[in-house]
């Protein structure tokens, strides 16, 4: 068996050991198995990016088996590892063992530990299958089982309705993208007849033109990355995917699973090259997602919610790097962003622990005496995301920021303010977060001051990996390594002499938001309730999420039960169908009923109607002789 | 007018007779009788061909019809008795079980 | 032992142990259930070695058995294998013991005329599949009648009479057009080659006008049409399935209705190609209408077994969509797509039998919280329904993806070709896959989520013989989910067959009198 299907095959292989043997086995047992196996992938995955690196970077494929063959077409489950996977299997791999091992201390008290870990290594391995795969057969493979796990983990706590309808809305609106995706995939098998997606890029770059629209494919696999990466209009179930565990929201809601979308881009970017309309629309889609979901972050008081919302903005930051056709850039702040969220979300898990679940900022405040591995490591991450420098997060978004202006693909002057408004924004919202969680005199409860600890090593130790990789991570250049298969797109002239002014401006930027959160929330926060009362129409819009999800109701939800209830089941096949074959049924009753009055039971009648038709038949033999 | 057809126009008026008292009378025994006039107007009509036309063949139709009239009588009085006493009248109007 | 001596044996130990059941003197219920068990496992292992024997790369049928039986109508005893039916007698025999292990606990009075019962409806379910004569083909049709009739009037719900009267009489109508237009074609056959056969291989070629095609194809059409069912023909099906006792709903659904689709596949379609490639737009249509009228009508529905019910109807849409696609892709996936709904909503339809028996009740709003209350069957059904919404590894996922991406091929070329509209039919399918998760979905989050909801409580969790059933169920999912190539292989030819025989014209050729061009010329 070759080395990317083991890759593939460990978490798998935890799954079914925790699934089906972890309840009787114990807690250790499980924790040995659900963490020892991811660890064991990404040593693998270590070893066969060495491998790929020792063999000049020719990439490293794999087949594992023929899924099906029809006619001239074959299906095959084949593997791939170029310098692209070899990113996101590292961080996947990587991140995700580290949060495996973080819900050895979060879920230490749950009743379904053995089913936790199960689900959480079957959502590895339908990740790996995404991000190794050689066709879009086995990427949709991975896609659509990143979704099952993804209901699974939101609905954990299945006894409250409530996280179990997060769970179904989460896979509800995956499919809807997926059904633009699989369009997609067939628009491609009709006009290429291959998935491969290698062969697929190679036809879209080579001489001639193939025949379908590069932009029409480019499109219809994006309807499928909005669903899975959060992009308006399917970004809907990522805030209510909260309901899940704290560590759920860290793997696959911030590291893996929605970046699945950027990697589809970039992954194809063979097509997008060549699809302009298409890279326009997602680089549009990308900013206005960041803007919308940056202005509703600053309004939320849910610490996961306002993370949540960050993912989404921050997604849009990678669609329009994508947009503008900087692949390796989006691939960059996919990396970064996978340690400075995770360390975010597993932080804001720390906190939920040390606060006995509480979740309100509201009622938090002056944490960062009290837990302070936690407070570091927090404070770390979010100068990461706001951009500060040397951390990761500012050499991501500089780039993209400077893409977005600069870019030959579509940079624009206008795209740049955008985004430079939303980096404001974000370094805003998330210092807000800090101020309000850490700094400040506390606000909760007495009891729940009490119980304020630190959480174990488990978790403590994983959020300082994080953050230490969120500091350092960005010195590590995912661009150039990637330039090879993703070249950079070439920037505008008139444009270059302003780099450096970019450069500035971001951490002018960062500068900004933190100042500005600092002014408005430090001490008791007055000026910051002075806003809120004053622009109060807008705070309620922006806390109730631009009421996208009552318009959603409206739109689509209330009128399909509406249809299918009152027309198609009441009017069409009740009323219509059934009435018809009732009706008919019952003309032939009183039919009946009628003809069957012929039978009077008088024998004279009979004897009558006899005679009758014997004269009648002499007549009739009379003259026809 | 030969002796033929007055026989022959003497048997159709037995059968027409037969025929309406079936049709008319409203007495169970009535009309089993008017039927053996219906039979017997046959029976003269057949005689009379065969003395007509000088065979033997309408004779031995005669006797096949007595032997199967006979039968019927034999099969049709009981079931009439039977249903007399059921309904304790002779009038065929009431004998409507199998009305619908 | 000669595969056509095996085939004969699985064909007729039904008949076997029907007539060794009726000897056994009342009350012996356990031998009774031990005895049919024993003959529908031993079925299922000789089909077993048939499927392990068939040999894809020969073309034609193979374990045959051919004799002439009334020679003068040119009726033959013709029963064979063929990529066409290997599958689908792989599933019956493979239902068989299921059906009868899950009756155990549920059919109390008058069982041994309920095993009786299903013995006949298995050896009439399998005639039909591997009948090769128009003749013996309709003879076994129809003496699936009667037992199904007597299975769901006796063993019903509380409506059994009206729902079996109207599966009867809906069946029959249509069987009786049929056995018309069965006549007419042979009538045809002999007038145009003076040869009198009812054999299928005959039959593939009479040439017909294209008027007498239309009708006949309509009458055949509208037979398979109620079996399938195809809407708008499709409402027997919910009554039938919800008055049904649970044995008689998987038999339904898991192989009856694969009849219907069987026909259009072997019959319906590859008798008339000229009528067929006219008729496609409209089967088409009708074949999505299933797939989203199905479903949406599945998202309302507040009796458990009425959704499943529903979802056939749109699964089944799928298995049309790829027939009538004429791709290869489409047809192999509809074939595989067969297979799958009837593994799962047999599945689907044991588990709703199963707490049944426990809570006995159908209404949703009854359930709540299942998965806390009994572990073990909510992972099944979870496993279940996610192979209705057609999650990639099960065999939804292989039977609905390769009959949409043979539709949409399809409709692509005819694109190419000018016309829009079955791509646009292939778009609207695809949607199909949202309106699946959404109601399989509810359903789950009623049944298995939420607050703790078991009436006549507290119940037990599956038992051995329960989880036996399920685990087999599943294990077949994921084998056709995950290695469908062996299956595949297997009905290949007969996929390349039918669509040989459908796509090239067959109208008499004209004669010399008209001079009129070939019709070839002018399609």
């Amino acid at each position: 068996m070759g080395l990317l299907t083991l890759i593939v095959l460990l978490p798998l292989l935890g799954f079914l050991v925790n699934g089906l043997a972890g309840n009787r086995l114990g807690k250790r047992f499980v924790s040995v198995v659900g963490c020892g196996l991811p660890a064991i992938a990404f040593a693998v995955t270590v070893k066969c990016f060495l491998d790929l690196q020792a063999g000049g970077w020719a990439p490293l494929a794999e087949t594992a088996y023929a899924w099906a063959v029809v006619g001239q077409s074959s299906f095959e489950i084949a593997f791939w590892f170029d310098r692209l996977t070899a990113v996101m299997a590292l961080v996947v791999t990587g991140v995700g063992t580290l949060i495996h091992i973080y819900s050895i201390g979060y879920m230490h008290e749950d009743k379904s530990y053995a089913r936790y870990f199960a689900y959480l290594n079957l959502f590895l391995f339908f990740m790996l299958l995404l991000v190794l795969g050689k066709s879009l057969l086995v990427l949709f493979v991975g896609w659509e089982g990143v979704g099952l796990a993804s209901y699974l983990l939101i609905g954990f706590w299945f006894g409250d309705m409530e996280k179990a309808a997060a769970g179904k809305k989460a896979f509800v609106f995956n499919r809807i993208g997926d059904a633009g995706f699989l369009l997609g995939m067939f628009a491609i098998y009709s006009a290429l007849g291959t998935f491969d997606m290698p062969a697929i890029n190679a036809a879209f770059m080579g001489a001639s033109t193939p025949a379908v629209s590069a932009s029409l494919v480019g499109i219809l696999l994006f309807i499928g990355a909005t669903g899975k990466s959060a992009q308006i209009p399917l970004y809907v179930w990522l805030p209510d995917a909260m309901a899940g565990p704290t560590p759920v929201s860290a793997l696959i809601h911030a590291a893996t699973m929605v970046t699945a979308g950027v990697y589809l881009v970039a992954r194809m970017s063979g097509i997008y090259l060549h699809a302009p309309e298409a890279s326009t629309i997602i680089a549009a889609v990308g900013a206005l997602t960041a803007l919308m979901a940056a202005t509703i972050a600053i309004a939320q008081d849910d610490i996961k919610k306002v993370l949540a919302y960050s993912t989404v903005s921050q997604l849009g930051f990678m669609f329009v790097a994508l947009g503008v056709g900087a692949y390796g850039v989006a691939i960059f702040h996919v990396y970064t962003h996978a340690f400075f969220k995770a360390c975010l979300f597993l932080g804001a898990g720390s906190v939920i622990h040390a606060m006995s679940g509480e979740q309100d900022i509201k009622k938090m405040g002056g944490l960062g005496r009290k837990i302070p591995i936690t407070f570091v490591t927090f404070a770390v991450a979010t100068a990461a995301i706001s951009g500060i420098p040397p951390l990761a997060g500012f050499f991501s978004k500089d780039e993209i920021l400077w893409y977005a202006l600069a870019s030959g693909r579509g940079g624009s002057v206008l795209l740049f303010a955008v985004m430079a408004f939303t980096a404001l924004l974000t370094a805003f919202y998330m210092f807000r977060l800090f101020w309000l969680t850490f700094m400040g005199a506390p606000r909760m409860a007495k009891e729940v001051e009490h119980h304020v600890h630190e959480s174990p090593a488990s978790m403590t130790g994983v959020l300082v990996v994080l953050a230490v990789l969120s500091a350092v991570g960005g010195f590590l250049s995912i661009p150039h390594f990637l330039e090879p298969m993703l070249p950079l797109p070439e920037t505008m002239a008139a444009m270059q002499p302003y780099h450096y002014w970019v450069m500035g401006g971001s951490i002018a930027i960062a500068a900004t938001g933190l100042a500005g959160a600092i002014w408005f929330f430090a001490g008791d926060a007055s000026r910051a309730g002075a806003i809120r009362a004053g622009f109060a129409g807008v705070y309620r819009v922006l806390s109730n999420k631009y009421y996208i999800d009552e318009l959603y109701d409206r739109l689509f939800g209330r009128p399909l039960v509406w249809i299918s209830d009152a027309v198609f089941l009441r009017l069409g096949d009740r009323m219509i169908i059934d009435g018809t074959l009732n009706g008919l049924a019952s003309v032939a009753q009183r039919a009946a009923g009628r003809l069957s009055r012929v039978q009077t039971g008088s024998l004279h009648k009979y004897a009558f109607l006899v005679l009758v038709g014997m004269v009648a038949s002499f007549v009739w033999m009379w003259t026809h002789g | 007018m030969d002796k033929v057809q007055v026989l022959q126009f003497v048997a159709a008026a037995l059968f027409a007779l037969g025929l309406t008292g079936v049709v008319i009378r409203r007495n169970v025994l009535v009309m089993l009788m008017c039927m053996e006039l219906m039979l017997n107007g046959v029976n003269l009509s057949l005689v009379t061909f065969a003395h007509a036309m000088g065979s033997a063949v309408g004779a031995v139709l005669v006797f096949l019809i007595f032997v199967v009239a006979t039968a019927e009588i034999a099969v049709a009085i009981p079931i009439v008795l039977l249903l007399v006493r059921r309904k304790r009248t002779l009038d065929v109007g009431s004998f409507s079980d199998l009305k619908g | 032992m000669a595969d056509s001596t095996i085939l004969s044996l699985v064909l007729y130990l039904p008949v076997a142990g029907f007539l060794a059941i009726a000897a056994l003197p009342a009350g012996r219920d356990a031998l009774v259930r031990a005895l049919t068990l024993g003959a529908m496992l031993v079925q299922f292992a000789l089909s077993l070695v048939l499927y392990a024997h068939f040999d894809p790369a020969v073309p034609g049928l193979q374990a045959s058995t051919q004799v002439a039986w009334i020679p003068a109508w040119g009726v033959t005893y013709y029963i064979g294998l063929d990529g066409y039916n290997i599958l689908l007698v792989l599933l019956t025999t493979f239902l068989g013991p299921l059906v009868t292990a899950g009756a155990f606990s549920a059919i109390t009075k008058d069982v041994k005329l309920f095993y009786a019962m299903v013995f006949l409806i298995q050896f009439a379910m399998l005639g039909t599949f591997v009948a090769q004569d128009l003749f013996l083909f309709y003879l076994f049709w129809e003496t699936m009648l009667i037992p199904m009739f007597l299975l769901i009037g006796i063993w019903g719900g509380e409506r059994r009479i009206y729902a079996t009267i109207k599966f009867f009489l809906y069946t029959a109508f249509g069987s009786i057009l049929m056995l018309a237009a069965v006549i007419y074609l042979v009538y045809s056959l002999q007038q145009t080659t003076g040869v009198i056969s009812f054999a299928f291989a005959d039959l593939y070629k009479v040439r017909l006008p294209l008027e007498a095609q239309k009708w006949l194809l309509a009458a055949f059409a509208l037979s398979f049409a109620i079996k399938v069912p195809m809407v708008p023909f499709h409402t027997w099906l919910p009554d039938a399935h919800v008055e049904a006792p649970t044995a008689g709903s998987v038999i339904l659904a898991g192989v009856l209705l694969k009849m219907g689709t069987y026909g259009f596949l072997k019959l319906g379609f590859p008798l008339f190609p000229d009528a067929t490639l006219l008729a496609t737009p409209i089967l088409s249509t009708l074949a999505v209408v299933s797939i989203v009228y199905g479903a949406c009508l599945a998202l309302v529905q507040n009796d458990i077994k009425k959704i499943i019910a529903y979802s056939s109807i749109s699964h089944l849409g799928y298995v049309m969509l790829g027939l009538v696609s004429l791709d290869l892709l489409g047809i192999q996936g509809a074939i595989v797509q067969m297979v799958s709904h009837g593994l799962v909503a047999a599945g689907l339809f044991l588990m709703v039998g199963m707490i049944y028996e426990r809570c006995h009740t159908r209404e949703l709003a009854a359930y709540g919280g299942l998965a806390k209350v009994l572990p073990v069957y909510s992972v099944f059904f979870m496993i279940l329904t996610l192979a209705s919404v057609g999650l990639p590894t099960t065999s939804g996922f292989t039977g609905e993806f390769l009959a949409l991406l043979g539709a949409f091929n399809a409709g692509w070329r005819q694109w190419q070709g000018g016309s829009i509209y079955a791509l646009i039919v292939a778009g609207v399918a695809v949607t199909g896959v949202v309106l699946g998760a959404l109601y399989m979905l509810r359903f789950a989050q009623h049944f298995l989520f939420g607050a703790e909801r078991v009436p006549h409580g507290p119940v037990a969790d599956l038992n051995l013989r329960e989880v036996s059933i399920l685990a087999a169920l599943a294990a077949a999912v994921f084998w056709l989910g995950l290695f469908p190539d062996s299956a595949m292989k297997r009905t290949e030819l007969a996929a390349r067959e039918y669509q040989q025989l459908v796509s090239a014209p067959r109208t008499p050729a004209p004669t010399r009198l008209t001079g009129t061009p070939p019709l070839e010329a002018a399609r």
